[in-house]
Order: structure tokens, then C-alpha cells, then sequence
């Protein structure tokens, strides 16, 4: 059955999705989970999909196999994957070339392609399916999950998982007041940082009177490092809407508006397609399924300013302000967009809504701790294994997220630090690895849980470096209004800068300790409140790396340029002349078989040589090295 | 009406009012740069701060922006309120040093000396000079530019304003580029000239009631007199 132009009824749209779920299971083809996110199509997946319709092609399988494009699957080392259903095989980072060994092989002769099969970087076992590989098991991945079962841009799918089925038992069975009772029991909070108790901001909002009220999805998404919210939005959007459109029936808002940035075009494309089709089935507008609820759906595009990921600079840029947020109170419950109250919240805490409602908040608050309920997704990137998008119960480790989910610090690196809630967040010790994750501990140690980035560091990285590489974002993305957060960013990273250009002044630390409290006190948002969090947490738990750079001038990591020269160990120099051939500027002396030697004067310090070098060899900042060297002059 | 504490006091405010003016109307000295009576609130200075709260959930807030709640505690004095502003004149002052305004301020709360690398501005982007062309005197001809590090005031596009009626509001407004200081070493560093009256003559004081029994020492009364 095709689903009817309109649905005008509560019944006709129960009906579909229990049509379309029904034709799910029925359907016995075989289908190819392709990811085909950003991020799986910047790895090549939109070839592979091309490939594999060919070969299906080819091989007139058309009836019986079937290839799903959906969003990200979430482990994005592994990209492009494909997963293969019913027998549940997970084929990494597939090739064009591999598609027709996948037709022949794998769905003609049900044989598995062993190269294709993820493979543990550390123990060598392979896996064949998605349960099996160490990157999944420890996930919870309640709001990413559906994304492997959902061609975004097709709604039948999300009806197939039961889709807005959520939305039909809060118009039918409960009240507005009923629907924030629950999502207050269930102790969800606001997944884009700040963690305020989502049912306490919407019955806020129930409470005025106001006639017209709004709601905005926050998908302004800046952090550096993190795409949680990208994924959801492209993968899911029906899941984004469907709770947005929850949230406006408890709040008794008319309209609700997605922010999104423009750097995000898929996800951007994906929702407005989703919107569209909402309209055409009647699924928005005046009185939908002739429960008496009116809404309707507004993209506001944002040009990429961070600030206004910051609820009202968002609500200043909506109604075509400048960008800058302004004092609350009045909160944006009470009084926002265009005067009237306002609920904003993340995509993630959107999507969350539908859960709760559909399988109790009772259900919800049993995951996680006390203070932090249900999951959260991260970012995991920087020096790991497994780079993905990971969901976990609240109340997990670092310590599980980074070497049981992420597999470990590739090239046996020694971990050093991880970076979490983005720029405005901290870093985190090795001593810091068993934090449980949730709101309270991690602003307890300095950092915040933020929308959920998390980059992880190892030896190699520079703590000085890395706080000035997000004092110099934060000084860029400051909206500049208070003189704590535009001078005092400004500011700050003059003075990181000098200290990691080896041109620090006694009591610098000292001056950026005060300065780095005073922005967070005087500052009047969260981006300034935060802003200080780079530098008071590197040094808090690094600051002997600053005291090196300052006292000795020197960058133990091997990382500030000024502070470091390049060399080449004798007694492991092999002579290969990779090095030589990598260097820009000649700067490598050297013969075949012969030790090779960097001519100071004439290194950019660029690295190239070290990259190059296969025997460990190119070294930068070793006493005794730079003693042979200066002999050797 | 809305009662509430400031400085452990009982006060009580009508509704609408900002927590700056509520400790005007009770001689409650709060420094203020960005405020102006006449003009929207704008809360950029953030020399206004004063603490609200109790406790570890205590936070600093501008007052000229923060409406009065019923049951609110306020400190406007505490060290953490100084300790901020103070860091602020600091901030302010190294891009500006040049303002007679933050000088004078500087002397007030006693900053003597600077430690960031001065930059003459002739600016702290208070935003003075975009709300009186705006609200006052309906022009909107100069505007913010950028964001962060790279902001600045200008016209749009950098061209010469076609609605710009050379009223010279803006300059009559602005704490920085307007009235210069004259003191010593004014233009790289703080001039503290000021510092040795107490309290500064310039608002509570005229040449005959001079503070030091030595008019014309600091220069402000020299200036005022040479108008």
C-alpha cells in the first residue's frame, strides 16, 4: 500500500505506520546499509553506492537486493560502510572496487569477504558483525541507532520504525502538562551543554500566557571536532521533528524554527526535504490529524557564527540582529523570539523527546546516574583508534570511552589528555580517566560535558599549543560586546603565544590565571563564562608545560616551532634519503648509506622529515642530539 | 514594588527597575562607561558588575542590565566584584590609555600599573557612539563591524554615510577618543595623577573645595577651568 496524500486523522496515520512496519518485515530482499553521511560520502560513499547498483545490475539482482542510503552509521574510521542485512555482516571501508565481489560473492554465494571485515588494530580478530567489533559493544545507541534503518529522505522508513508514533500518543493520551510531567520524570537535560532540565525550561514556558509561542532546534553546531548534531540532522531528521513538534504540543507553541548552520548543506538539504514532505502529507499546518494542534516548521539558515550557538544571540540572529547575546533575564522561556517565550534546545535533546514519550520516562531515567540521566552522544576524534560518534550511558568512564570504544592511542603513543565540550571546554588528565561522565564531574574537574566533543591528546600533543590554538578560535568567535571576553581572549592568547614563542616573561602565568578568572566572572554568556576553561584547565594539570616553555624555553612535546630544531639521530639514521627528498628547502645533507644531516639555517621546521623518516630517526628536542649536532659543526 | 537585599540592606525597587538603578536612587556608587541615562542598556563595559547570590552559586552580573527580582541579594562591593572590574580598567586601559575617563577610573580604584602590551585604540567599543546615533538621534550611520579581535565601528562599508548629518553625537558621547588625558606618560601607561585624591575631586569636588587643600595638582580642575 502507498501511503495516502494526506493523513488527516489520528486512525489513518496509525494505520500507515503499521502498514509500513508491516511491509518492513515482509520485505525479505537483501538489503546494503550504505552510510552515506558527510562524512561517508567525503570518504567515497556516494561511488560505492553507484558501484554497487551496478553490479546489482549487472547481475539483474534488482528484485531481490536492495541498497539503503543512509546517514552516518557513526564509525567513521570505518567509513564508507556497509551494513548487510539479514545476515548483519559490517564491511569497512569499502571500495568502488569492491562492489562486485560484494554482488558475486557475498549476496550470490552468501560467502564473506574477509578483507572487507573490521579488523582490531591491537589483538589482529577480525569481526564479522556490527556487534561484535569492540567500537559498538559498549554503546547504548538509543537516538543514533534507528540512523542504519532510515534512508533520511525517505519518511516511510521512519514510519517503518514506528515514526511518529510518539506524536500520536501524546495528542491522543496526554495533556501538555501530562507530556512535561514525563519528560521531567525522566530527568532528561539539555544536551547542548549547559545540562538545564528540559521539562523545567518547557513548563517555564507552558506557564505564560502569551498567545503566540515559539521553539527553536539548536543546530548550530561550531565546536571544532564535533558533528553529533550534523549526524542526527542528516541521519534522523524525522526523529529531530517529531520531537520538536512534541515539545511545541506541551509548550503550546504555533512555530518552531531550526537553526542550522550553512556549513552543514546535507543536513540542511535532509531536513527541508523531511519538512516538505510533513506539508505534503498534512502533517503540519492548522489542525494536524484533527487533534486541534497547529505548527509549523521554519529553517533559519546561520552563517557560522559560534556565538550564536548561545540561546539569545540564536534568537537576535533569527529575528535579523546582529548576533550577540544579551543579559537573561528575562529568560527565553519567558520572553524570546520576537518578544513572545521561546524553548530552544539541541538537536540532540529533540531527538531524545520522542523516547521518552513513546517508551516511558521510567525507561529513560533507568540509564545513567542519579544527577545525569539516559545517553550522550560524543565525538571521539583526535589521537584515537576508532574515530566515530559514540553513544554511551551517562556515568560511563573516559577510561571505557577511550580504550574499550576507541580502541587506545594509535601508533603505541601514550595518551595524555583528552579535551571535552569543545572550545569552551577543558582538558583532562590521565589521572582524570575514571571520571564518570556526567554534568556535575566533569564541570568539577575543570571541564564541561558541552554539546560533545571530546578529542583526545597524546604524548606528541603540546598542552601550551593546544590551549592557544582555542584561545585563538574563541578570540575569533567572541562576538566582542564585554570587554572580559574580546579583550581578555585577546589577551590570554597574546600571552600563550609568547610563552609557547619562548618570549614569556616571569609572572605570565601568573597574569593569565587572574585574567583567565576575571573572564569568567565578568563575562555576560556562556561563551565567555567558558572561555577561560582552555586555559585554566591546561593549567591546572599541565602546568609544568607551561613552566617549561617559560622558565626553560623549552616544548616537551616537540610541538612549538620556536622552541624546537630538528635532527637527525645518528645511530638510527639508516641513510635512506626519505627524509632528503621530503625536505622544502634542501635543508638535509646526506649521501645513500650515509648519516644524514638537517641544516638548521636553512629548516622551516615543518616536519616533513619527520613524517618521512620510517626508522624513528628525525627527532626534535633531544639535549644530548643537539650536542652531536653542534659538534658536528 | 520589589523588595530585596543589596549590600545587606532591605531596599525596595519598583518593577522594571535595573539593580544600577536602584543603588543610584539609594547613593550606591556603581562605576559605569557604556551606561548613559538617555540611551539603551548595553552591558559591554562590565565595570557595573556586582554580585549576586549566595554562596558557590554567588555569580557577577551587570547590574545596568539585570532587573531587579523579589528576593534578590546583591553585593556591589565585594572583592570579587572589585577584583573583576579592576581587571577590566586594566583590559580597557591598554587599548585605550589615552581616555581621560579610564584613567580617571584607574586612579579611583587605586590600578597602578598595566601588564599587557599597549595598544592605542582610541577605542573600547562601548557601543556608546552606535546607540545615540541610533536612539537619539535617529540616524543609525556608524555600526559594528566584525566580531572579537577584528571589531570596530564604523560606517557601513567603510563609505561615507549618506545619513550621517555631522551632528558629532558620537564624539560628544565617547569616553575614549573625546576628552584625552593630560597627565604624564598618559598615552603608553597609566597616568595615576589622580590617584593622590581621595576621593577623585572630579565629581564631588570644585576648586575651592579641593580634596588636597592644593587645586590644580592632578590636572582635572586645571582643565575644567582652562573651558
Amino acid at each position: 500500500m502507498k501511503t495516502p496524500a494526506k493523513i488527516k486523522t489520528v486512525k489513518a496515520l496509525e494505520k500507515v505506520i503499521q502498514t509500513q512496519q508491516r511491509l518492513r518485515k515482509a520485505d525479505k530482499r537483501q538489503v546494503l546499509t550504505v552510510s552515506a553521511g558527510t562524512c561517508g560520502q567525503a570518504r567515497g560513499s556516494l561511488k560505492v553506492i553507484d558501484a554497487l547498483n551496478a553490479s546489482i545490475k549487472k547481475a539483474k539482482l534488482q528484485q531481490k537486493v536492495k541498497v539503503r542510503v543512509t546517514g552516518c552509521h557513526g564509525f567513521c574510521e570505518a567509513e564508507p560502510n556497509i551494513i548487510i542485512h539479514p545476515h548483519d555482516l559490517f564491511y569497512q571501508k569499502v571500495a568502488p572496487t569492491h562492489a562486485e565481489a560484494i554482488i558475486g560473492q557475498t549476496i550470490k554465494q552468501k560467502k564473506t569477504l574477509p578483507n572487507l571485515l573490521y579488523k582490531d588494530p591491537v589483538t589482529g580478530k577480525t569481526a564479522s558483525r556490527e556487534q561484535a567489533i569492540p567500537f559498538y559493544k559498549k554503546q547504548q545507541r538509543i537516538v543514533l541507532g534507528d540512523n542504519a534503518l532510515i534512508d533520511p529522505t525517505e519518511i516511510d522508513d521512519y514510519f517503518a520504525v514506528g515514526g511518529y508514533g510518539a506524536l500520536i500518543k501524546a495528542l491522543t493520551s496526554m495533556t501538555p502538562e501530562k507530556v512535561i510531567g514525563e519528560v521531567k520524570a525522566s530527568g532528561l537535560r539539555g544536551r547542548g551543554g549547559a545540562g538545564f532540565p528540559t521539562g523545567v525550561k518547557w513548563e517555564l514556558a507552558r506557564r505564560q500566557k502569551d498567545a503566540t509561542k515559539y521553539i527553536i532546534c539548536n543546530a548550530d553546531e561550531g565546536d571544532p571536532g564535533a558533528y553529533m548534531d550534523r549526524s542526527l540532522l542528516e541521519g534522523n531528521p524525522h526523529r529531530v521533528l517529531e520531537g520538536m513538534m512534541i515539545g511545541a504540543y506541551a509548550i503550546g507553541a504555533t512555530e518552531g524554527y531550526i537553526y542550522v548552520r550553512d556549513e552543514y548543506p546535507l543536513a540542511v538539504k535532509h531536513v527541508t526535504l523531511a519538512i516538505e514532505k510533513l506539508k505534503k502529507l498534512g502533517l503540519v499546518g492548522t489542525n494536524i490529524l484533527g487533534a486541534g494542534f497547529s505548527f509549523e516548521f521554519h529553517i533559519a539558515k546561520g552563517a557560522g557564527a559560534f556565538v550564536c550557538g548561545e540561546e539569545t544571540a540564536m534568537i537576535a540572529s533569527i529575528e535579523g540582529r546582529v548576533g550577540e547575546p544579551r543579559q537573561r533575564p528575562p529568560f527565553p522561556a519567558v520572553k524570546g523570539l520576537f518578544g513572545k517565550p521561546t524553548i530552544i534546545n539541541n538537536v540532540e535533546t529533540w531527538g531524545t523527546v520522542p523516547l521518552i514519550i513513546n517508551k516511558g520516562a521510567k525507561w529513560f531515567a533507568k540509564i545513567g546516574t542519579d544527577g545525569s540521566k539516559g545517553t550522550k552522544i560524543f565525538s571521539l576524534v583526535g589521537k584515537i583508534n576508532n574515530t566515530g560518534l559514540v553513544e554511551v550511558p551517562m556515568g560511563i568512564s573516559l577510561r571505557e570511552i577511550i580504550y574499550d570504544i576507541g580502541g587506545g592511542i594509535p601508533g603505541g603513543k601514550k595518551f595524555k589528555a583528552v579535551q571535552t565540550g569543545g572550545p569552551s571546554g577543558g582538558c583532562l588528565p590521565k589521572s582524570k580517566l575514571d571520571l564518570p561522565i556526567d554534568y556535575e564531574s566533569l564541570t568539577k574537574a575543570g571541564s564541561i560535558m558541552g554539546s560533545g566533543g571530546m578529542i583526545v591528546m597524546d604524548e606528541k600533543t603540546c598542552m601550551v599549543d593546544i590551549a592557544k590554538y582555542f584561545l585563538n578560535f574563541l578570540r575569533d568567535e567572541s562576538c566582542g560586546k564585554c570587554v572580559s571576553c574580546r579583550e581578555g581572549t585577546q589577551r590570554m592568547w597574546e600571552i600563550v603565544r609568547d610563552i609557547s614563542e619562548g618570549k614569556g616573561k616571569e609572572g605570565d602565568i601568573e597574569l593569565l590565571e587572574e585574567l583567565a578568572q576575571a573572564v569568567k566572572d565578568a563575562s555576560m554568556c556562556g561563551l565567555g563564562q567558558t572561555a577561560a576553561n582552555p586555559v585554566l584547565s591546561t593549567l591546572r594539570y599541565f602546568k609544568d608545560e607551561f613552566e617549561a616553555h617559560l622558565k626553560d624555553k623549552r616544548c616537551p612535546a616537540g610541538v612549538c616551532i620556536n622552541l624546537i630544531r630538528y635532527f637527525v639521530l645518528p645511530e638510527k639514521c639508516t641513510g635512506c634519503l626519505a627524509c632528503k627528498k621530503s625536505c622544502p628547502t634542501d635543508a638535509i645533507q646526506g649521501v645513500l648509506k650515509g648519516v644524514h644531516i638537517i641544516d638548521l639555517a636553512k629548516c622551516i621546521k615543518c616536519g616533513a622529515c619527520l613524517e618521512a623518516c620510517k626508522f624513528e630517526a628525525v627527532e626534535t628536542q633531544r639535549d644530548e642530539a643537539i650536542v652531536i649536532m653542534e659538534g658536528a659543526k | 514594588m520589589i523588595t530585596f537585599k543589596m549590600n545587606n540592606l532591605e531596599v525596595s525597587a519598583e518593577e522594571g527597575w535595573t539593580i544600577l538603578e536602584t543603588a543610584k536612587f539609594f547613593g550606591l556608587e556603581i562605576p559605569t562607561l557604556c551606561h548613559n541615562d538617555g540611551l539603551s542598556e548595553y552591558g559591554g563595559c562590565r565595570l557595573c558588575l556586582v554580585e549576586i547570590g549566595e554562596g558557590p552559586r554567588a555569580k557577577l552580573v551587570s547590574s545596568c542590565t539585570y532587573p531587579v527580582e523579589e528576593g534578590l541579594v546583591v553585593h556591589t562591593d565585594t572583592t570579587r566584584v572589585i577584583k573583576a572590574r579592576r581587571m577590566m580598567l586594566e583590559l580597557m586601559l591598554s587599548t585605550a590609555p589615552g581616555s581621560k575617563k579610564i584613567q580617571d577610573l584607574a586612579s579611583k580604584f587605586g590600578l597602578t600599573h598595566q601588564r599587557f602590551k599597549p595598544r592605542d585604540e582610541e577605542c573600547v567599543y562601548c557601543g556608546l557612539c552606535v546607540r545615540i546615533c541610533d536612539e537619539q538621534m535617529d540616524a543609525r550611520a556608524i555600526g559594528f563591524q566584525n566580531r572579537g579581535h577584528n571589531r570596530k565601528i564604523s560606517t557601513p562599508f567603510d563609505a561615507r554615510s549618506e545619513v550621517c548629518r555631522l551632528c558629532g553625537a558620537c564624539m560628544y558621547i565617547c569616553p575614549a577618543c573625546s576628552l584625552r588625558c593630560q597627565g604624564p606618560a598618559a598615552d603608553t601607561d597609566i597616568c595615576n595623577a589622580c590617584l593622590t585624591m581621595e576621593p577623585t575631586c572630579l565629581e564631588e569636588y570644585d576648586e575651592l573645595q579641593c580634596w588636597m587643600y592644593d587645586a590644580g595638582r592632578c590636572g582635572t580642575c586645571v582643565q575644567e577651568k582652562g573651558k
